[in-house]
């Protein structure tokens, strides 16, 4: 196996079906001529050629609705916005018409649609720019929601979502694109709605995903020279929600701390708290706490930026507190 | 064209016309639920201009969508199934009134988000262009979508890819209750066309036939590779914006003044007038119409609910 960073196997992921699969092509910003502002289509241009790899102009919602319709024709759109705070701008396109129109129209339609996006802070790029609205996008029933946390996922995944018939959101993260891990060469699949432990424990379950399963995995390190042995369940994908393994986890635990980046407030850590409380609530024996960022728009400033999004010591310190 | 040609287009406003009259019945008897967009005063506009047509050509338009429907090929029994939300209709109960479609027919719906369904149209237009199929893509709006950023965002992407689509402006004076002048910078519609490039025309859309001939010249300038062309429809609503519009926003004067031009009346005078038919060759088509919609309600009242198990079908397509 080879050690790629994540932006090489989603790179990789993205070539090697577009090599396999003619209907497969990409439309987007930048991610021609220029190579895709995060560099992961680099090359592509050169080798696919204009026509499957679709520079195009400032304008998220035909992006998006574009996608959708050449999708409704049966080809395979891999519909690039630039970062995830730009899928606001596309927001009827993803959530009124592509989450909608397989149901709505009695099963007819089918979009097999890919929107690949990048979320995440701790950047500076200011209140704007640094959003992590994972959640708000998992509320809609129709659209899936996927968000890899290590190189060999996110190319299973994304060769998984860019292969199903269901429209996806596929959301990277801006600072694991230079994480190195071990992937699997050639045709490996991840499957799409399948929660896994990440790493086995058996004092704490700490339930997280994508930017944050890295910090999460740098606690769990340093807990276990303490003595505490952390479970971690990394969801992968946000909707459909596989609880399976979080609540096996939780049930020889008794303990959970939730981690993400975005808000508190109405986030996937409320959604995992409740439906632990829902589904295991005889095996509670503490209060499941949620580390999460602080409920500010994000500042500039590097101090304060980095204030308000959780790092290793939060994890720690809520693991420390259910214990 | 022939006899038939226009015996069909007849047909097809007359079916709709009643169609629209029976929905409006049952709306009020309260066997249609939500909200109900009436096509009468327009049957001209969709009738013209679906008729050149190939079964290639792809079709979209917004939540005033029946009579389109009914154009492509949908039977009045499946719309008037959806409009009594029963397992028969063409959604299966799931859409409504604002979301039919057939796409076996290339009838891509019914649409109820205003001016949300022009970037899926160049979508469908790229799917063409990207695979080399002969399909053009007709894409169907009111005036009030041109107001819409989702419209100067389709129309600027479908001149920048030379995209095979055909946009249509289907005039009716009114975004709801606000007039043209008062939402439009422009009130030629068309004209915000030019800032696109994008070769445009408009027609009197109470005159089928000249729908239909201008239809049928700008879907051959697409064909032959030309790119997107406008085309603005100047129509009018004898009906409200939807039922239990109040009305207070036009005057009855000028409803009556547009409904002189009824395209139906004015297409029948015609097709006397130049005995394409007799006046009893007529009466006995419309009398078929009728029976066609009354077997259609018939049906659709008799048609059974969607089984319950259906509130959870069709949200993906994978098991995940």
């Amino acid at each position: 196996m080879a050690r790629l960073t994540m932006r090489e196997a989603i790179s990789q992921a993205l070539w090697e079906e577009m090599e396999r699969d003619p209907k497969v092509f990409i439309l987007g910003e930048e991610v021609g001529v220029w190579g895709g502002t995060y560099a992961v289509t680099k090359g592509f241009y050169d080798h696919f050629g204009a026509e499957r790899v679709r520079d195009t102009p400032i304008s998220e919602a035909a992006i998006i609705g574009a996608g959708i319709g050449a999708a409704l024709t049966g080809l395979r759109p891999v519909a690039e916005l630039m970062t995830i705070n730009f899928a606001f701008s596309a927001m009827d396109h993803i959530v009124n018409e592509s989450a909608k129109l397989h149901y709505m129209f009695g099963g007819q339609m089918v979009l097999p649609l890919v929107i690949r996006t990048v979320g995440g802070g701790g950047r500076q790029l200011g209140a704007t720019h640094s959003q992590t609205p994972d959640a708000i996008f998992a509320h809609f029933p129709g659209l899936v929601v996927v968000a890899p946390g290590t190189p060999a996922d996110a190319k299973g995944l994304l060769k998984a979502a860019i292969r199903s018939n269901d429209p996806v959101m596929f959301i990277e993260h801006a600072t694991l694109y230079q994480t190195r891990g071990e992937v699997p060469e050639g045709d490996f699949i991840v499957p799409i709605g399948k929660s896994t432990v990440q790493r086995p424990g058996k004092d704490v379950t700490i339930v997280t995903y994508s930017k944050m399963l890295e910090l999460s995995l740098k606690a769990a390190d340093q807990l276990a020279k303490e003595g505490v042995e952390a479970e971690i369940v990394d969801l992968r994908t946000l909707r459909p929600l596989d609880m399976a393994p979080v609540i096996e986890s939780f049930k020889k635990t008794n303990r959970a701390v939730i981690v993400e980046e975005g808000w508190k407030s109405y986030g996937v850590g409320s959604e995992i708290t409740a439906r632990i409380y829902e589904e295991a609530f005889d095996y509670v024996d503490a209060p499941v706490k949620r580390v999460a960022q602080k409920e500010v728009p994000l500042p500039y400033n590097r101090t304060l930026e980095q204030s308000a999004i959780p790092n290793v010591e939060d994890i720690i310190q809520a693991v420390k507190e259910v214990l | 064209m022939e006899k038939q040609g226009y015996l069909d287009l007849y047909h097809q406003m007359v079916a709709i016309r009643r169609m629209e009259e029976s929905a409006a019945e049952l709306y009020q008897k309260g066997k249609i639920g939500g909200f109900l967009h009436l096509y009468i005063g327009q049957e001209a506009v969709s009738t013209g201009l679906i008729a050149p047509r190939t079964p290639d050509d792809r079709v979209i338009t917004a939540y005033r969508d029946h009579g389109v429907a009914y154009n492509c090929g949908l039977s009045a029994r499946e719309i008037i199934a959806e409009l009594l939300g029963k397992a028969t209709g063409c959604s299966k109960g799931k859409g409504g009134s604002m979301h039919m479609a057939d796409v076996k027919k290339n009838y891509w719906g019914g649409h109820a988000i205003v001016g949300a369904h022009l970037p899926l149209a160049a979508g469908l237009a790229l799917g063409d262009l990207y695979s080399k199929t002969p399909g053009v893509t007709i894409c169907m709006f009111g005036d009030g979508a041109t107001n819409i950023g989702y419209f100067h965002e389709a129309l600027n992407l479908s001149k920048v890819w030379n995209l095979p689509v055909l946009w249509v402006c289907e005039n009716n004076q009114y975004g709801m209750g606000t007039a043209v002048d008062r939402a439009s910078a422009v009130s030629d519609i068309r004209e915000k066309a030019d800032g696109y490039a994008i070769p445009n025309d408009e027609v009197d859309g109470m005159d089928v036939l000249a729908v239909q001939a201008a239809s049928a010249k700008m879907l051959e300038e697409i064909r032959a590779g030309g790119g997107p062309r406008f085309l603005e429809i100047n129509t009018y609503r004898f009906r409200g914006h939807s039922m239990g519009d109040p009305e207070r926003y036009r005057k009855a004067d000028e409803v009556h003044r547009y409904q002189e031009n009824d395209p139906i009346g004015m297409f029948r005078k015609y097709l006397i007038a130049n005995d394409v038919a007799s006046e009893e060759e007529i009466v006995k088509l419309e009398d078929a119409i009728e029976e066609e919609v009354r077997d259609a309600v018939e049906f659709a009242e008799n048609s059974p609910e969607p089984a319950p198990e259906e509130l959870f079908t069709n949200v993906y397509v994978e098991t995940y």
